[in-house]
């Protein structure tokens, strides 16, 4: 292990510290083998006068570099005649007890002045995150060489010295925790409620911070245990104490007489840091949940077939209307859901739709409804863990979801093209606009020039005013409409036969939304494309869409022409939902301010 | 850009400024201490106190520091207490060693790790929990052991390479490979497994973003996605790993010189150190400060190619 490079825990889940952490070590087995060892380790040290056979300081003669199997001294002796093995028994407290000294002292230091620092910022934050700033810029060992040329090899000054310059990985851990903490609506709403600051810290923010320091702690540990051996195995430890470093050390002298001597306190020294780091790696992935696995690669091709979708008979209304023009999409009897090993939790069951050219089909319901999930399915592009279960999805009559996924992403960008609902978070943060734009239309073919090219005009086609400057930008640079602009265009690049929209205008200013708006009709009408418009905004819905899919828990409840639906809805369902809006209904006449528009009339 | 640089600057030499002010200070120790060392216990009162004249250690604390601290700005860093040659001739010729292990190191170690790191992100399962297995080896294993073990098979039972010395590069190029190669390893191996957890999360978090599904949605190909979008962003944080692992690296050279008897800086300290030879000491911690705070400008300025948010903090 590196001196100063403990794994820095990535943030936690906040809340998830209600179980106890003993529990969560204790179910996962690799943790619980660690804990196993430590105590282990920890019950030879404290009884090492009692095990160990031999005294660990008194050489002899007849056992200098004795062999292991040696009658009586099963480890043998190492190169002044001492037995290995009680050396073995009794190194193990003063690494320990190093280990602890620097994890206590660390603990100390940083943990408070983390809290203080995250809770009340200001001029101590900065003095204090500017000191852990240099503690972390200097090669730890260094310091510690020029402290034990100061005060001489003491085990104790040392590890004391050596806790203060690991502070800073808790000081940083606890800083950013508490900032996050802080923030939370629960302690707002405590403050608000006239707890002092320190309950609020004692009371709520340690406990969240508990688990992460606990995790850094065990990791900081293996570090001071290995650190410590290692000035040990340099010389500059104590010479009357027999320790682990230093047996390595001595065993190093007679490398070529008795080879095997340092492999015991390495293997000593190997076998306690991984336990520490499998104590917190166990802690880490049950304070983060699952996510903590990388996922398995699935053959979504060979789940998808599970269930053909002619053996399914469905019941479910079928969105597709008698007019013109050819099929773009046709989705039956989609079924999306999400295996948690025996369980499989269903987001999309038995869904039928199908959008002509030229057409935009409206897909409504509440949050939660299997909306999105729908769209992705489509997409091929499901979250992590989900997986088309049932049903087919033709793109002008050839069904996607048998293909194979290379020939599948081939589609993408070409014939399906995809506007996302939230545009900063869609727009890669280390690439220029104009990047961004043009490798898409490369990767079809164009060259950069023509790309380049294209890309102006296409930012010009979306409304943005000065597209050099657009182009140019990072993402950050630029507003959300225009973000949602820019998203617009790369998806018109490819001349999409289907375009599907999710949540396109939700999260921008409403001023913006109309605008988007009018862009998608325009463009979509200039084209004919085919449209999926995922929206839980029935204003949207009557200003663009041609039909009306209503979908609830997953299922779709009714389809209908735009002006039926709204005009004469079937489902409860949907009159529920045409019920909600605000369309129709008056604000109460004394909070009404006189030129106050309805939010939602003007879409 | 440039104003982030500066500020990055500034922090640098605020650095080097306290940890050589602060070493100067903990290390002083009284004029009589040192001159009893240097003359031995035969040395009478006198002969001490001229010795202290001669090299200056009557002098008030202060002096001595401003002294110094006036010396090293112009790179003279005083006389060793014990041979002749001065401090700057000293760490000139040690700091190569040290500079050539740790380069080549961090290099070795950046680059198996995202190889790993990349691997176990994207493939995930049974790749996944062996290099997770394989990093909680490499990080429990302290590398002074590894080193030997090295030694014991590569070099004593094998003789594939040389146990102990450093042949400069300018001299032979392979041998200066071959003496160097051992010592590498032996450092990477821990460096390599706290990294390679670092670039597995990086990837993990970054593949799972909003941004990576647009890009898949507009057709871009996963080669692209994987190598230059995410791997792209993923290296902000990779990239400060990167930087503590070169601080960590230059702790861990220390030991590892000493198994293999190269005559790096780490030697130079652990000898100083053990002699109570204050000049070569303070030398070699302000050298390395030095060179720690020159990589880190470095990264820093990489870090703010690589996620152009950084450089507006």
């Amino acid at each position: 292990m590196t001196d100063l490079t403990p794994p820095v825990p990535t943030a936690p889940a906040l809340g998830a510290g209600r179980t106890s952490i003993i529990r969560m070590i204790v179910r996962d087995p690799l943790a619980l083998t660690g804990l196993i060892v430590l105590l282990l380790m920890v019950l030879v040290a404290v009884f090492a006068d009692l095990l160990a056979p031999w005294d660990p300081l008194k050489p002899e003669l007849a056992l200098v570099n004795a062999p292991p199997g040696t009658p009586d001294h099963p480890l043998g002796g190492d190169g002044a005649g001492r037995d290995i093995l009680s050396r073995l028994i009794f190194g193990s407290r003063l690494t320990l007890l190093s280990a602890a000294l620097a994890v206590g002292v660390s603990v100390v230091i940083g943990v408070p002045s983390g809290l203080i620092a995250g809770y009340t910022g200001r001029k101590f934050d900065a003095v204090a995150s500017w000191v852990s700033d240099v503690v972390l810029s200097v090669p730890n060992k260094v310091v510690l060489l020029a402290v034990i040329a100061a005060f001489g090899p003491s085990v104790l000054i040392t590890m004391t010295a050596f806790g203060v310059l690991l502070a800073p990985n808790l000081y940083r851990l606890v800083r950013s925790q508490t900032i996050a903490v802080k923030n939370e609506l629960y302690i707002a709403a405590a403050r608000v409620s006239g707890l002092s600051d320190t309950r609020i810290i004692a009371r709520h923010v340690l406990y969240v911070v508990r688990a992460p320091v606990i995790i850094q702690s065990a990791n900081l540990a293996g570090i001071a245990i290995i650190v410590q051996s290692g000035l040990e195995f340099l010389g500059l430890g104590d010479p009357g104490q027999a320790t682990w470093g230093s047996m390595i050390g001595n065993a190093f002298a007679v490398l070529y007489l008795a080879p095997t001597a340092m492999i015991w306190p390495g293997v000593a020294i190997g076998v306690t840091v991984a336990a520490l780091v499998l104590v917190g790696n166990g802690l880490r992935d049950a304070v983060q949940g699952t996510s903590g696995r990388a996922p398995r690669r699935r053959h979504r091709r060979a789940a998808a077939v599970a269930v053909p979708a002619s053996e399914t008979a469905s019941a479910a209304p079928v969105a597709v209307s008698d007019g013109p023009g050819e099929l773009v999409l046709e989705v039956r009897s989609l079924r999306v859901g999400y295996p948690h090993g025996e369980t499989t939790s269903v987001v999309v069951d038995d869904v039928s739709l199908a959008i002509r050219r030229g057409e935009v089909l409206g897909l409504v319901g509440e949050s939660g409804s299997g909306k999105t999930q729908t769209a992705f399915a489509i997409l091929g592009l499901l979250p992590r863990g989900g997986e088309v279960l049932a049903g087919s999805i033709l793109v002008n009559g050839t069904d996607v979801v048998r293909l194979a996924e290379r020939e599948r992403r081939r589609l993408l960008g070409r014939a399906i093209s995809y506007i996302p609902q939230e545009p900063m978070s869609n727009l890669d943060p280390a690439f220029r606009i104009g990047q961004q734009l043009v490798e898409p239309m490369m990767t079809r073919g164009l060259r950069r020039a023509a790309a380049t090219k294209r890309a102006f005009e296409l930012l010009a086609e979306v409304g943005i005013v000065d597209p050099k400057r657009t182009f140019d930008a990072y993402p950050h640079q630029i507003s959300g409409g225009m973000a949602q602009r820019v998203l617009i265009a790369n998806a018109i690049s490819g001349d999409p036969e289907l375009l599907i929209a999710d949540e396109p205008t939700t999260a921008l200013d409403v001023t913006v939304q109309a605008e988007v708006l009018a862009l998608l009709r325009r463009l979509q009408q200039q084209r004919r494309m085919a449209v999926l418009l995922v929206t839980h905004n029935l204003g949207v819905v009557a200003d663009l869409c041609d039909s009306v899919a209503v979908m609830q828990n997953g299922r779709i409840v009714e389809v209908a022409p735009v002006t039926e639906l709204f005009g004469n809805p079937r489902h409860d369902y949907t009159r529920k939902l045409l019920g909600s809006t605000l369309d129709d209904t008056d604000a109460r006449p004394a909070y009404r301010e006189p030129d106050a528009a309805p939010q939602e009339a003007r879409a | 850009m440039i104003a982030f640089a500066l500020r990055r600057l500034l922090f640098g030499l605020s650095l080097i400024l306290f940890a050589t002010t602060a070493t100067f200070f903990l290390v002083y120790r009284d004029a009589s201490l040192v001159t009893r060392n240097i003359l031995g216990e035969g040395a009478t009162q006198a002969d001490l106190d001229a010795r202290a004249a001669a090299m200056g250690l009557d002098r008030p604390i202060l002096v001595q520091f401003l002294d110094w601290l006036g010396g090293a700005v112009t790179g003279d860093f005083g006389q060793s207490y014990f041979s002749t040659e001065s401090v700057a001739s000293i760490l000139v010729s040690r700091v190569p060693v040290t500079l050539s292990i740790v380069a080549v190191g961090v290099l070795v170690s950046a680059l198996v790790s995202a190889v790993l790191g990349i691997l176990a992100a994207v493939r995930g399962g049974v790749i996944d929990r062996i290099v997770q297995v394989l990093s909680v080896i490499g990080m429990a294993l302290p590398n002074f052991w590894v080193a030997l073990m090295l030694v014991v098979v590569f070099a004593v039972t094998w003789r594939l390479l040389p146990a102990t010395g450093y042949v400069s590069p300018a001299q032979s190029v392979s041998g200066w490979l071959a003496s160097i190669t051992l010592p590498v390893i032996a450092l990477a191996v821990a460096s390599i497994a706290a990294a390679t957890q670092q670039v597995r999360g990086a990837m993990i978090d970054v593949l799972d973003t909003d941004y990576i599904r647009t890009l898949r949605a507009s057709g871009v190909r996963e080669r692209s996605i994987l190598f230059r979008h995410a791997l792209k962003n993923a290296a902000s944080p990779a990239l400060t790993v990167l930087s503590l692992q070169f601080i960590g690296l230059f702790g861990g050279a220390i030991v590892i010189e000493k198994v293999f008897a190269l005559p790096g800086l780490g030697t130079t300290a652990v000898n100083a150190t053990l002699q109570g030879d204050v000049p070569v000491l303070l030398g070699v911690v302000a050298v390395t400060v030095v060179i720690v705070v020159a990589v880190n400008l470095l990264i820093d300025l990489a870090n703010g190619w690589v996620n152009p948010k950084v450089t507006l903090r």
